[in-house]
């Protein structure tokens, strides 16, 4: 499906991100070990502690990765994987929900006005509530009327995940020239030709913006969806418990923070995959 | 054309899914005794996950105690903003676990709550400091920042602060680290035995290259000083005890449930396997050593575990009525706690250790981190 200069183009790509993602954790590193290094020599503690207590040396952290997350068990790197793949999916099951809700709501907006001028500031209000408020209330919800509790997490996800793709979906739907309406309207098109032959499409790319930021976002709810009820098997229940554990062990909650941000890094390059994929794709239709 | 590009995108989007679902979760269940007529399906909520101040519990469960009783019991894990004495009154579990005082508060507030057995005769709460602060008594707080947790977990210590006329006292609400209290940030700080005192033991002392040890920290126990308030016991919804057969239930889940303690008394290492087992990231020594201090905080029971210690019962009236806002001028008491479920608890088991009589504190070697 691919021709020459476009896989000659993706490797250079891909040298080109593997290049600057190994300059930015070098970076990240030296910052991190740079300031411990000034900060204990000067005697600072503002505004964070240089201990080894507060802030481990990055080698240490990459090292509890290796070390058994309890005696005789698997290494931490494992455990934590695999609790970030089960928050991965309540995140994934959230993005869905959500961004099926949002596109929903663009289309409604972008048809009714009427709909729009009632609905939208509840939409914008909604995101003014924080999610810390939101998803305890969530949790007692779903134990009440029996859903399983991955699902109520997977809700909480899907809260933080719909309101991006509402807006963009609603900008996107708008974008098309109105000559391009009007040219729709003298073929006789009806709304929902006109909807999904030529406003969809020229709205894929901020739908898919939205969504990128809708995955990042649907990680996080997933993680916080996991505090309030301390639901076992994710990765927000090991943030908790090693942040627990800080005194004694503290470089176990920064790798696991690191699994946490790579579980995120790996949803939205998947989100990306497909944006190449699809939008790539429809520029080659023909029309 | 169109639809295959959605369809791709739909395939891209299953795929992913599929991968995901495919780690999906799996439940295991306990066998029942087979010659139960009937199996109660009941529900224990704890205050936090899974670690060795449940450990009894656990073992119930896992070696089929709860089962022998024809009882299927699920035990819910606590979380941020989960409280068992709402989650009991709201009918979300029949046995809850809550600190004494907590549950007073609750109770004040309108969840209809009764105590069946106090599981925890003492308190597991320190006021650490570091050795060379000086700090021995309570009046040597004069003066300086103490630590303390705030949410209802301070009583003991503003209790201990009014008793001794401690003046000049700056109360700091601290986190659940002891980080404060090592970078010299407070003063004293408020610690579990159990938890956060064995953290310190489990982190690098700066001065010495090695683990921080026990002559290192001074310790203020509440119980030494008779500010303790009771901790953990079970807590069941008056309206669901007085139901028709439910008293039966409560006493065969104590039964099995002090079984599950008394077992923790001859088989330690067991019930730690059980603790980790429910928990792949719990550290292993600091759960061997939680679970000793625990064990202390329950055995010797001066009337046989679970059975209500009426001098300590009143020292945390006293305490709770004096300290707590909510609770001053009301009489705590009236139908706070009844010892008939737990003392016919105990009658199903006379032949075990219910006193704890045979129960020695053993001596726990702690490593970085809690190894």
């Amino acid at each position: 499906m691919t021709d020459a200069s476009t896989e000659q183009g993706t490797s250079t790509t891909a040298v080109r991100t593997g290049v600057s993602v190994v300059a930015l954790i070098a970076t990240l590193v030296l910052f991190w070990e740079g300031y411990k290094f000034i900060w204990t020599a000067l005697e600072w503690t503002w505004p964070v502690n240089p201990s080894d207590r507060t802030l481990p040396h990055t080698w240490d952290i990459v090292a509890a990765l290796f070390k058994p997350a309890q005696r005789n068990g698997p290494l931490l790197i494992f455990v934590e994987l695999k609790a970030a793949l089960f928050t991965l999916r309540e995140a994934f099951v959230g993005f869905i929900i959500g961004g099926s809700i949002g596109f929903g709501l663009g289309v409604l907006f972008v048809r009714s006005k009427t709909s729009e001028r009632a609905f939208m500031p509840y939409v914008v209000g909604s995101q003014t509530v924080p999610i810390l408020a939101i998803a305890p209330m969530v949790v007692v919800w779903g134990g009440k009327l029996d859903i399983p509790q991955w699902l109520t997490v997977s809700i909480i996800a899907a809260y933080l995940t719909f309101f991006p793709v509402t807006i963009n979906t609603l900008r996107g739907l708008r974008s098309p020239e109105p000559t391009a309406v009007e040219l729709m309207r003298s073929y006789a098109s009806s709304p929902n030709e006109t909807l999904w032959k030529l406003q969809v499409p020229s709205a894929m790319p901020y739908i898919f913006t939205a969504l990128k930021v809708s995955a990042a976002a649907s990680v996080i709810g997933a993680i916080v969806g996991e505090l309030p009820a301390g639901f076992r098997g994710g990765i927000g229940r090991d943030l908790l418990q090693f942040s627990q554990q800080f005194t004694a062990a503290p470089e176990k909650l920064f790798a696991a923070v690191i699994i946490a941000g790579l579980a995120g890094m790996v949803f939205v390059g998947a989100v990306t995959a497909a944006e190449h994929r699809f939008i790539a794709g429809s520029r080659r239709e023909p029309t | 054309m169109k639809m295959s590009l959605w369809r791709r995108s739909g395939l891209l989007i299953g795929a992913f899914g599929l991968v995901l679902a495919a780690c999906g979760d799996s439940n295991g269940a306990g066998g029942i005794a087979e010659d139960c007529d009937e199996v109660d399906e009941v529900t224990l909520q704890l205050q936090w996950f899974a670690q060795s101040q449940f450990a009894g519990y656990y073992v119930a469960l896992d070696n089929g105690f709860y089962a022998d009783e024809c009882l299927d019991v699920e035990i819910l894990e606590g979380g941020v903003d989960i409280v068992p004495q709402q989650v009991l009154a709201t009918g979300g579990a029949e046995f809850g676990l809550a600190w004494v005082p907590k549950a007073l508060v609750s109770r004040e507030g309108g969840a209809d709550i009764v105590n069946i057995a106090q599981v925890f005769e003492r308190s597991g709460t320190l006021e650490v400091s570091l050795a060379d602060s000086g700090i021995e008594s309570p009046e040597d707080w004069a003066g300086k920042t103490v630590g303390n947790w705030g949410f209802g977990n301070e009583f003991e210590l503003t209790a201990a602060i009014s008793k001794f006329n401690v003046a000049d006292v700056e109360l700091i609400g601290q986190d659940f680290t002891m980080n404060a209290l090592l970078n010299g940030e407070i003063d004293a700080a408020e610690a579990m035995i159990y938890n956060e005192y064995a953290q310190v033991l489990e982190a690098i002392n700066p001065d010495t290259g090695e683990l921080y040890q026990p002559e290192d920290l001074n310790v203020i126990d509440f119980n030494e000083i008779g500010t303790a308030m009771l901790q953990d016991a079970v807590w069941v919804d008056a309206g669901w005890i007085a139901e028709s057969g439910n008293e039966d239930i409560a006493i065969r889940f104590l039964t099995a449930s002090f079984r599950g303690w008394i077992h923790c008394l001859d088989n330690f290492d067991d019930c730690v396997d059980v603790v980790l087992a429910n928990g792949s990231t719990l550290p292993a020594g600091h759960q061997e050593w939680q679970l000793n201090e625990i064990l202390a905080l329950i055995f010797p029971a001066t009337n046989g575990i679970g059975i209500m210690n009426d001098e300590l019962w009143d020292q945390t009236v006293a305490v709770a009525t004096e300290q707590i806002p909510e609770l001053q001028g009301v009489d705590v008491s009236d139908g706070a706690f009844r010892t008939d479920l737990a003392e016919a608890a105990i009658g199903n088991i006379g032949s075990l250790d219910t006193d704890g009589d045979g129960y020695s504190h053993r001596d726990i070697e702690l490593k970085e981190g809690g190894e």
